[in-house]
């Protein structure tokens, strides 16, 4: 069991995901029984091996620096709260 | 006019272009049916409206014999990850329930483009993570095939796209678009028996389609004959500067090639795909399969793929990575559900506890977990390691062959609840489509036979990059030669 | 040594390093076509690639590739020719995707250096990397009790965050690496350097070790507005660790916050979980590949850049080594010295420009001396006290008015009417005047009190209403005394 409570925890904090108890343990089997299965590739050698970002093969293309004008009542159409052109979320203590 | 359900895009293009009937005939037509079969859940958002506008539009075209595209008037379905202006998509999940974006999907542009006429947003597993449609927010897909043994058995449809390969299995559309990362589009359509294109990665753009995985995700179409998925895909793709993954690679004239034979190709086997699990009617399916290739002038070769069990894990390592960074911004700020909390960290907590559902939520904290601090290399890296070696192991044999053939599934559509208490269970319906995925590569899935209790069995053809021409090719003979169509009725 | 914390045991060394994050000068964002211009209304510069909609994929601006390796290649770096873009995750309201494309193993710019001008003599500060990044938008905190605001216009403007070695070893050496650093970005034209606005965002990495001992544990510090709080904001810091450390606690690796009304540090409460990003290469964005030939053409359009330009001046107009530092620390300055100082006297045009000018432009809160007075102006005006039509003091008084004027130089001569008076004939008039009016004082001279010729000179100036020429007084005044 790689997984544990703690670290099942930790995970959800960084997904930012609120899990119940039931969940949390429910999780915690499933993941450990996938990471048990992926653990296979381990026995794969590839010591030699470049690591493949991408199957795409031909240069990054790149733009022109111009500006296209863009529309705040659209940005915002989606806003489940806003207020004066502003997104609003609960206040953010730095 | 009572067989219109039957018609392809080829035979309807025919019917419109000497006027026999209109655009908004059959897109009428279409509407009925969609109604007639809400029972399959093919549909999440129907757009009857917008479809009687574009059918309009180009019977004005046909009329003018002016500007006729590819799709002209050809009533499709969209699967509903691809960005629709002003139409509500949601990728099958509660978060984005509501969201109506501003702004359209290169692929569906290129269709409207060309004519087709959008009678609705398909349904699909929630951010296209699922092989089964069971878990879309929206509910269950019914596949509209029944097995002789059980009449009354609800299969599934395959998925992610299984709105998709439904909605065109039952005659409801003509066509529709799926996505494919790991088989979304081959497996549904092979369960439903259907033509399933996911072309090399790189031909459709991937702007406004909603993402799972980056590096894996593909567009391409589901229609009912091979020729229909060379004019839909001719019709989906493009260069897209919108996209830096978009390839600058010339585009073919796919319909014009689909007929030319495949006297002289060589086709691989590979050994390592008779899996654990491989259907004994599924296996008996492919030996037909080479049969028929070999009967029609193709070399078959024996070739040899090592690194295919090590597919799958890769997959599951590196598709759930990306869509947990994919998917972080479904946070109940700018767009989508919000649910409420006493700080900012409930709110982001309680959104997304509320809007993901459970495959979601599994595969966002695998994907957090192989990436985080300590696991990256163990995980992540070397997963991307094990993708080269995958790679490598294609670009091996496409020096003694052309195309490989393989059965596209290891089984058939299964009941609706089976497969569900074990993630790995469901995640090996793609034991044979993920690794041409995870190296880039076109592969179609062509319908090629009925196992014993009637269902539909596909096989799936690889080609290398940008070569889809071979993969048409070679399904079209399969699909003359196993005369498909006659025993689907 | 010559900066220290005295702390009760021992001296205290101050080890610090840089996170300089420079907006580049673009039109438009880094991955997306939506303008950077300053000060719009708010979320009226986003499109779906800022605001991280659902579908919305990066596209690479080339300006602001470009200007990140005319950057690597002013700090004399390393370009790499082969770069990757990585997400790093996290979740805030400013940042819409949920992570930033930023580059992390890869970035587009390796190790090189710039030079600053220390107490103890030059010294030479490494550059580690510079990488290509997104800003993110702005959160306002402070306009409602319950809420706060999202402004997105920033959301994915190009930033190059620019890392020093930890080679600095006071808040003056921190001050003078930035002002360098900034006058580079300026003279390349790739950032404004403004910090006010934010285009120049400062994160210092302070750690404090007993001399050559082993690096201590680091605190960062984050998004100091001016360099009068950073130098500040290491002050505090860095006597707060050596408290800390002294009294047998541990210095906890944080990053911090400079509160300038109170001047002080405080641990950040939203990075107070320890934060694990999860970087990953963005699969949205193939490899950077750079073209060698690419770089090679940019490397021979780079300008002059302010340590050539120091030394070329001190050689060819032979001005002093402070002066020439004053003069190229920026462009605009420097480029004006040069129109100014074309066949006028090197010495007189530093005087005036270092003294007069730039106190006005001080005053007034100008950078560029050409927006307060054009060199042609300027030069007129130079030239008349040159050749003695005025008089220094003359022009001193009545530069302000001069600038703010719409008057040429010699216009402002004859309106003041104040012409300087060199007429030979004029001035000795003046001279017989004078010591007619004080025989006694011209006895008492002759006599030996040799003091009394500066009163005759005053009395000279004064009759003349000081418009007669000083030299020619002088010279005219001892030739009559001899007689
Ligand atoms: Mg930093
Ligand atoms: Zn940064």
């Amino acid at each position: 069991m790689s997984i544990d409570n703690s670290v099942v925890k930790k995970i959800a904090n960084l997904s930012k995901i609120n899990l119940s108890e039931k969940e949390s343990e429910n999780l915690k089997h499933e993941l450990n029984k996938i990471l048990d299965w992926v653990d296979d590739l381990k026995k794969v050698d590839t010591k030699m091996v470049e690591p493949m970002l991408s199957v795409f093969n031909e240069n990054m293309k790149m733009r022109d620096d111009k500006v296209e004008l863009t529309n705040t009542d659209e940005i915002l159409s989606n806003a489940p709260d806003k207020k004066e052109n502003f997104f609003v979320v609960p206040k953010v203590i730095e | 006019m009572s067989n219109l359900s039957d018609l392809t895009i080829s035979q309807a293009k025919e019917l419109l272009l000497n006027r026999s009937i209109s655009s908004v005939e059959l897109t009428k037509f279409f509407f009925d049916k969609i109604s007639n079969f809400k029972n399959l859940n093919c549909f999440i958002t129907e757009t009857f409206d917008q479809a009687l506008k574009m059918s309009k539009i180009s019977d004005e075209k046909y009329k003018l014999k002016k500007d006729i595209g590819l799709m002209e008037g050809i009533p499709i379905g969209m699967k509903d990850l691809f960005c629709t202006n002003q139409i509500k998509t949601t990728a099958g999940s509660k978060i984005l329930k509501n969201f109506i974006p501003f702004y359209e999907s290169t692929v569906s542009k290129n269709l409207w483009e060309e004519g087709a006429v959008l009678l609705g947003k398909t349904n699909l597993d929630e951010f296209a993570m699922g092989s089964a449609n069971t878990t879309s927010f929206f509910g269950n897909v019914v596949n509209p095939w029944k097995s002789k043994n059980d009449i009354d058995k609800k299969l599934v449809p395959g998925g992610s796209s299984g709105g998709s390969a439904s909605a065109v299995a039952a005659d409801l559309c003509l066509a529709a678009t799926g996505s494919d990362t790991g088989g979304s589009i081959r497996q549904p359509a092979s369960f439903c028996g259907l033509v399933g294109m996911k072309p090399t990665y790189g031909r459709c753009s991937r702007f406004g389609m909603i993402a799972f995985a980056s590096s894996l995700d593909q567009a391409g179409p589901i229609t009912k004959d091979v020729l229909d998925s060379s004019i839909m895909l001719k019709s989906m793709c493009s260069y897209d500067k919108k996209d830096s993954t978009s390839s600058k690679m010339e585009i073919p004239d796919f319909p014009k090639i689909v007929k030319l034979g495949v006297k002289g190709i060589r086709v691989g086997i590979p050994d390592e795909y008779i899996v654990d699990g491989l259907n004994s009617n599924v296996n008996d399916n492919w030996q037909k399969g080479i049969e028929w290739l070999k009967s029609e002038g193709a070399e078959i070769i024996e070739i040899n793929l090592p690194h295919t069990q090590s597919a799958l894990p890769t997959y599951y390592i590196l598709a759930p990575a990306e869509a947990s960074a994919n998917l972080a911004r479904y946070d109940g700020i700018r767009f989508g559900l919000r649910e409420i909390g006493k700080d900012l960290d409930e709110v982001y907590k309680n959104t997304r506890a509320s809007g993901f559902g459970n495959e979601v939520k599994r595969r966002i904290m695998i994907g957090t977990y192989v990436l985080s601090a300590g696991y990256y290399d163990a995980y992540y890296l070397k997963a991307l390691k094990v993708r080269k070696l995958i790679s490598d192991d294609f670009s091996k044999a496409f020096e003694k062959c052309d195309c490989i053939l393989t059965p596209t599934t290891p089984g058939v559509a299964f009941g609706i609840g089976e497969k569900q208490d074990d993630p790995l269970e469901m995640y090996l319906n793609d034991v044979l489509t993920v690794p041409a995925s995870l190296a880039g590569l076109p592969a179609i899935s062509v319908p090629s036979g009925l196992n014993d209790e009637g269902l539909p069995i596909g096989l799936q053809i690889v080609a290398r990059p940008f070569d889809e021409e071979t993969c048409f090719k070679a399904a079209f003979v399969i699909e003359q030669l196993s005369n498909f169509n006659k025993l689907k009725n | 040594m010559s900066y220290f914390i005295r702390g009760h045991e021992s001296k205290w060394e101050v080890v610090l390093g840089l996170e300089v994050h420079a907006q580049i000068n673009s039109l438009s964002k880094l991955f997306s076509p939506s303008s950077t211009g300053y000060g719009a209304e708010p979320n009226s510069q986003v499109n779906l690639i800022d605001a991280g909609m659902p579908g919305a994929l990066p596209v690479i601006n080339q300006e602001c590739v470009k200007q990140a390796v005319i950057t690597g290649l002013g700090l004399n770096a390393k370009i790499n020719l082969k770069s990757i873009f990585d997400r790093k995750n996290y979740f805030y309201p400013d940042l819409p995707q949920g992570y930033q494309i930023s580059q992390f193993e890869n970035p587009i710019v390796g190790s090189g250096h710039l030079i600053i001008e220390a107490e103890e003599g030059t010294k030479k500060i490494g550059i580690t990397r510079l990488h290509l990044e997104q800003d993110a938008g702005k959160s306002i905190h402070d306009q409602d009790f319950e809420n706060s605001f999202i402004d997105l216009n920033r959301s994915g403007c190009a930033l190059m965050e620019i890392v020093s070695e930890p080679d600095l070893r006071s808040p003056s050496e921190v001050s003078l690496y930035i002002k360098k650093l900034r006058s580079i970005l300026r003279y390349l034209g790739s950032c404004d350097g403004n910090m006010e606005k934010g285009n120049l965002r400062v994160d210092v990495n302070v750690s404090v070790r007993r001399f050559d001992a082993e690096l201590g544990t680091r605190c960062e510090i984050k998004n100091i507005n001016s360099i009068k709080f950073i130098q500040q904001a290491i002050e505090y810091e860095a006597r707060r660790q050596v408290k800390l450390i002294e009294s047998g606690k541990i210095v906890e690796q944080q990053t911090r916050l400079f509160d300038s009304q109170k001047g002080e540090t405080r641990a950040m409460r939203s990075k107070e979980e320890s934060h694990d990003y999860r970087y990953f290469p963005d699969p949205d964005l193939p490899p950077l590949i750079l073209e060698k030939k690419m770089i090679e053409d940019l490397k021979l359009q780079l300008p002059e850049l302010p340590d050539k330009k120091k030394i070329r001046f001190i050689e060819t107009y032979g001005i002093k080594k402070y002066d020439a530092e004053i003069l190229v620390s920026e462009k605009e300055v420097a480029e004006y010295f040069e129109k100014l100082v074309s066949d006028r006297d090197p010495k007189m045009v530093v005087t005036w420009l270092t003294g007069e000018l730039f106190s006005y432009l001080n005053k007034k809160n100008l950078d560029n001396p050409q927006s307060a007075i054009s060199v042609e102006k300027f030069g007129e005006l130079l030239d008349l006290i040159n050749d003695g039509t005025l008089s220094n003091r003359l022009a001193k008084e009545l530069f302000v008015e001069f600038i703010e004027s719409n008057m040429s130089a010699s216009e402002l001569v004859k309106k003041k009417g104040m012409v300087q008076i060199s007429d030979e004939n004029e001035i000795i008039n003046m001279i017989e005047t004078v010591l007619d009016q004080n025989q006694k004082m011209l006895e008492e001279y002759r006599s030996g009190k040799e003091k009394l010729f500066g009163f005759f000179v005053g009395q000279i100036m004064k009759i003349s209403n000081g418009k007669a020429n000083p030299q020619m007084v002088n010279t005219l005044l001892t030739k009559r005394l001899k007689k």
